[in-house]
């Protein structure tokens, strides 16, 4: 039974992780249309910059918090940033172009980012270190229920219930789900359509850059090679909950973190990734749309 | 031509790209040994290079906005729309010129130049044949395969398997390869095809990792990471040749392979499958409007493609007679779409001079080759922001009407 609870909480913190990439695939998808697939790339420069920042803060003798707030801020802030320059440069100029074009634009992206922190940092893994204690309150259950997951869960649950109220209540997520409904529609009636986009693409940027250093530090390396294996299950939870829709993001992120764990557990562990794809594959054959997405149809 | 206004905004975005590289250009942690290792100089070339390039990047936009003005006035732009390549071809009496001498050239670069420069040219033919394979389904059907590398793996694992497992030879495993490559292209294909484009391009994705995990990890099967070994070189009613032999032999196959393929591919093209694919590409809807089976030509091009990256995963293995699933991972699809990409899509001799730049360039730039995923990668963006039909890019089929109201030969 402990296994069984251990597995359980692993797979959820690992879905937890995954909802926060899958964010922002699912939030971009529905406003733009398109597959962003540096978005993985964006996690992975959150870690590097969260790891660069935590060393130094480190060095320089910070108190622990202090690290972990910092350098959250540094991955968010410099995230946002990426994932805002990358709209500019690689997606605005083709937003009237084939969806084939963007995607490949998209694609070439990520094979430049990957490349560009090969370059500027190292191809080795870097160990990073472990910024969240242990707790002592955890410590009847630390053998099943590590503090980072708990981390992960929480911090997960909290920008969740912020990103849910920033959608529902406020202006700006009242113009970003106009926007994603009918983008003409939404220019007529005075949103800033550019505008939405950029903030669409920040906001996912910044969860991505959180999940980015959560993850690095429970897993304890990274590498420039991170943000693509974890960019495609991400993008999996998202088409697995259907795209485009948020609180399916989330759920089909803890399906397949739940499956990932327990299929790694009780089955074998050499073939983790290859339960992933063959889910996607699964669900693209029976429910293309996902579990709560809404079936796509077309107008001639 | 450098107002004042220009040169305040690339100063802006020159300073944001310094903003915005600064963690990871500038400064290089080490967590263990604790020290931080500050690299300014990197932080004064990207303020240059970011300000240089943003006006490139803006006259890079200005120049296709007026193009794309040009265009929408009337169709004057038909004949000079061409570049030279397409007009010396659709001249037979160049086009004959330009073969022959290039013909003859392939026939005698192996002994003129060194077997290393075989080699690598034997490489690069190798990349012609899948650029061109993979022209068909993303250039002509419009998929987008990511998962291309999947079916060169299949093809070359066939022939490195048979000949393990049962002793069978490079000419009997030529086709088996090419067809059980297309084998799964179809079955690959009968699911996702029904799907919209960009899940396509993603399941295929997850199929190119899948082949090479399966690979990687079956070890009765594949000989997991380690690969196989051992494979032999294809063979010449049962001759004993030398390396080098066997070497510019290989190279002679490649060149068959490659007029096969471009006549294969150019008479494709132009029948009622390759019109039908075009169709596709441009309005499924219509098309289908017009009694096109969608799934059917769909299927076909795909597995088409896929036959293709099976013949040269055949001879992959047969030339380098040693495979392990590192061969196959997704940088090598990524290196295939670039090909297809900068080449034009669509377009045949856009796709062969892709692949000849693509795979030759960083042979002989050694020093530029730590770059090369990275240009690649830079490549897929400006190419589809400012050139999205290629170098070398197909022209449609387009009828001008002469004075005899002759249709207009088309080579492409």
């Amino acid at each position: 039974m402990d296994y069984f609870i251990e597995l359980l909480f692993s797979g959820l913190s690992r879905g937890a992780i995954y909802a926060l990439i899958a964010l922002g695939y699912t939030m971009v998808y529905g406003i733009i249309g398109l597959i962003n697939f540096a978005h993985g790339e964006i996690y992975m420069i959150g870690a590097f910059t969260s790891f660069i920042i935590a060393t130094i803060l480190t060095i320089l003798g910070f108190p622990g918090l202090a690290i972990i707030l910092l350098a959250g801020l540094a991955a968010v802030i410099w995230s946002a940033s990426y994932g805002y320059t990358i709209e500019k440069v690689a997606y605005k100029p083709l937003r009237h172009a084939p969806r084939l074009s963007a995607l490949i634009s998209a694609i070439g992206m990520s094979m430049f980012l990957q490349n560009y922190v090969l370059l500027a940092q190292t191809s080795d893994f870097l160990p990073f270190p472990q910024l969240v204690p242990d707790f002592d309150f955890m410590e009847p259950i630390a053998h099943i229920v590590g503090s980072s997951d708990m981390v992960i869960l929480v911090t997960t649950t909290v920008v969740m219930i912020c990103l849910t109220i920033l959608i529902k209540y406020t202006k700006i997520g009242k113009a970003m789900r106009a926007t994603s409904q009918d983008r003409t529609m939404a220019m007529l009636v005075g949103i800033n359509v550019n505008r939405i986009i950029s903030i669409t693409f920040i906001i996912g940027s910044s969860l991505a850059a959180i999940g980015g250093m959560l993850v690095a530090s429970h897993i304890g390396q990274i590498n420039f090679y991170i943000g693509f294996i974890a960019g495609i299950k991400a993008f999996t939870a998202a088409v697995l909950g259907g795209i485009g829709s948020i609180p399916g993001a989330v759920l089909g992120s803890v399906v397949l973190g739940l499956t990932e764990s327990f299929a790694t557990g009780y089955v074998s562990s050499d073939y983790e990734d290859v339960f992933a794809f063959s889910l996607l594959v699964l669900i693209l054959i029976f429910k293309p749309s996902g579990l709560l997405g809404k079936a796509d149809t077309q107008k001639v | 031509m450098f107002t004042f206004e220009e040169l305040k905004r690339s100063f802006l975005v020159s300073i944001w790209f310094v903003f915005l590289t600064f963690p990871i250009m500038v400064i290089r942690v080490d967590s263990i040994e604790k020290t931080v290792q500050w690299r300014w100089m990197n932080m004064v070339y990207v303020a240059i290079g970011s300000f240089i390039l943003s006006f490139v990047f803006r006259y890079m936009m200005q120049r296709k906005e007026m193009k794309s003005e040009d265009n929408g006035d009337g169709d004057k732009k038909d004949k000079t729309g061409r570049s030279f390549i397409h007009r010396w071809l659709a001249d037979p009496k160049y086009r004959n010129a330009i073969l022959g001498s290039l013909l003859a050239a392939a026939i005698i670069f192996p002994h003129v130049f060194s077997t290393y420069q075989t080699s690598i040219m034997t490489t690069a033919l190798m990349y012609v044949v899948l650029g061109l394979g993979l022209n068909i389904v993303v250039g002509l059907a419009g998929l987008l395969d990511l998962g291309y590398v999947a079916f060169y793996a299949v093809g070359a694992y066939t022939y490195a398997l048979l000949y393990h497992f049962f002793g069978v030879g490079f000419w009997v495993a030529l086709p088996i390869g090419g067809l059980l490559a297309a084998l799964f292209g179809i079955l690959l294909g009968i699911p996702v095809l029904r799907l919209r484009g960009d899940y396509l391009a993603i399941v295929t994705l997850g199929f190119g990792e899948i082949i090479r995990l399966v690979m990687e990890n079956w070890g009765a099967f594949s000989q997991g990471p380690s690969g196989v070994s051992n494979i032999p070189r294809p063979s010449f009613f049962g001759i004993d040749m030398s390396l080098d032999t066997a070497l510019v032999y290989t190279y002679y196959l490649m060149i068959l392979l490659v007029i096969f393929t471009i006549f294969f591919v150019n008479r494709l093209q132009d029948s009622r499958l390759g019109r039908a694919w075009i169709a596709l590409r441009e309005d499924e809807i219509a098309c289908q409007a017009m009694g096109i089976d969608k799934m059917k030509t769909k299927l076909v091009a795909f597995s088409l493609g896929a036959f293709w990256a099976g013949i040269v995963g055949v001879i992959f293995a047969a030339k380098t007679t040693f495979i392990s699933p590192r061969s196959f991972t997704f940088i090598e699809s990524a290196i295939i779409l670039s090909i297809v990409v900068l080449g034009g899509m669509g377009s045949i001799i856009g796709v062969i001079f892709g692949a000849l730049i693509l795979i030759l360039l960083p042979e002989y730039l050694r020093a530029l080759s730590e770059y090369r995923m990275l240009a690649f990668g830079a490549i897929l963006v400006c190419m589809m922001v400012f050139r999205p039909q290629g170098i070398i890019g197909s022209i449609r089929r387009t009828y001008t009407y002469q004075n005899r109201k002759k249709a207009d030969g088309e080579v492409s």
